[in-house]
């Protein structure tokens, strides 16, 4: 394993996208830096800029307007970095499957950009932050 | 030429370089665990400055198509070499006062202003709107803050009998006087805006701006930033030690507590304030701050002329 590799384990910075989501996945977000489960312990951080960013954290069904930006995100987002499809709708659209809004999953609008991406699914309406660090600990084992 | 060398190691092993920045990563591993500490959380481990440098160092670094890119790339370059010459020559003070001379309080001035100067002309350089925001924000709280910096220098200067050598101030204690301990509380207020904590975080508001000034940096080029940020910790409050606490001149673990003491009050104004908009910054700096220091400087040239130690 690569040095840079093993320090990106031991630091990965985060950044929140919500892509239209209902607000209930971002809610459990916030929730991982709260004293109870502190996530900052591992070093992970929330940081206001992709540039910045080792993870993105994407929440909510695609919707057409919010495509093009999730995409640019991930193109100003500094690789090597991972993609956390979080939630239900993330992950295979949820309850919106029919919508006409909707464009598809995070992986496929993702996918648009950079075939090879890392995505991890963490999915659930919403998840547990338990699941989300499971998710995240999943992840940056297979890096 | 063993002199070249000599001053070549100083600059770049010790105490340069190589101690203020493991220094300066340890202390913002304190800042970072006592602020967890302070809102009931566990807190990062102890290396884990160390490994966020690390790793932005192996990150690809991206530049804006639009950007300028010399000046964008050459900013963080400018503001290191800045905080490493203020950082070599204040250890050099507080290791060897006697020696011959190495700078006074006016360079050190201008030296403290450098990466200031180069975080404003990176952020301005890198063409995005959010950047210029900040960018603007950096400008308007250099200048709130510059004014009562220097004004609670001159306080120090009358005080110490219009010395200007770092050597010599460095052996007095104006914080054991009203005026002194005025301009001292001052200048503890203009470090945090210096330093971009808290209450005057407002150019790089993570919330607001998206990291206004160092939002378009990444990879090695935010690493360089970080660094910068971690060697400020060190040499702003050791800075504050010389000038007002009488530094490094007692025993060393004196010096030590001192230094602690003042980052530890730091730590606190961070955590127990919330952010402040960049007008009302502002009017602290000039309106409070500054009637706060005019009597300062009032009541420290009374106490020269008629020689009352304690005002």
């Amino acid at each position: 394993m690569s040095w840079k590799i093993w320090s990106l384990k031991k630091s990965p910075w985060v950044f929140h996208v919500n892509t239209g989501a209902c607000n209930n996945c971002d809610i459990e977000i916030v929730n991982l830096l709260t004293p109870k489960f502190d996530v900052e312990r591992f070093g992970i951080k929330l940081v206001g800029s992709p540039r910045h960013a080792d993870a993105l954290l994407v929440t909510g069904v695609v919707t057409r307007q919010a495509a093009p930006r999730l995409q640019e995100v991930y193109r100003q987002t500094a690789k090597p970095c991972v993609v956390f499809a979080i939630g239900a709708c993330a992950c295979d659209k949820g309850i919106f499957t029919t919508g006409y809004h909707v464009v598809g999953p995070v992986d496929k609008i993702i996918r648009e950009v950079d075939p090879n991406a890392i995505i991890a699914y963490v999915p659930g309406c919403p998840p547990k932050p338990e699941a989300i660090i499971s998710g995240v600990v999943k992840a940056l084992s297979v890096l | 030429m063993t002199q070249a060398l000599q001053n070549l190691f100083w600059i770049f092993i010790f105490p340069g370089f190589v101690f203020t920045v493991c220094l300066g990563l340890v202390a913002s591993w304190i800042v970072r665990k006592v602020s967890a500490l302070v809102q009931w959380r566990v807190g990062p481990p102890f290396l884990q400055p160390f490994y966020d440098v690390m790793k932005l160092l192996g990150k690809e670094v991206l530049i804006p198509e639009e950007a300028q890119q010399t000046v964008f790339k050459a900013a963080p370059v400018v503001g290191l070499a800045g905080v490493l010459l203020l950082s070599t020559m204040l250890w050099r003070i507080t290791i060897d006062p006697t020696r011959l001379f190495v700078g006074d309080i006016i360079v050190a001035i201008y030296l403290m202003v450098l990466p200031s100067l180069a975080l404003i002309l990176g952020s301005s350089a890198s063409a995005s709107p959010h950047a210029a925001l900040g960018t603007s924000r950096e400008m308007k709280l250099v200048m709130g803050y510059e004014l009562s910096l220097v004004l609670a220098f001159i306080v120090v200067i009358i005080k110490s009998g219009g010395q200007l050598s770092l050597a010599a101030i460095a052996q007095q204690t104006p914080a054991l006087s009203i005026s002194g301990m005025l301009a001292f509380l001052v200048a503890l207020l203009c470090v945090q805006a210096k330093l971009g904590f808290v209450p005057f975080d407002i150019a790089e508001a993570e919330t607001e701006v998206a990291s206004g000034v160092l939002m378009e940096y990444s990879g090695a080029l935010l690493a360089v930033w970080k660094l910068v940020q971690a060697m400020m910790l060190v040499a702003l409050p050791l800075f504050l030690v010389m000038v007002f606490l009488g530094g490094f001149t007692g025993a060393l673990w004196a010096g030590i507590a001192k230094y602690v003491l003042v980052l530890v009050l730091l730590i606190l104004i961070k955590n127990t304030n919330p952010r402040v908009r960049i007008d009302q910054a502002m009017k602290f700096f000039w309106f409070y701050c500054g009637v706060v220091l005019v009597a300062a400087v009032i009541l420290a040239i009374i106490g020269n002329s008629y020689g009352i130690k304690w005002l």
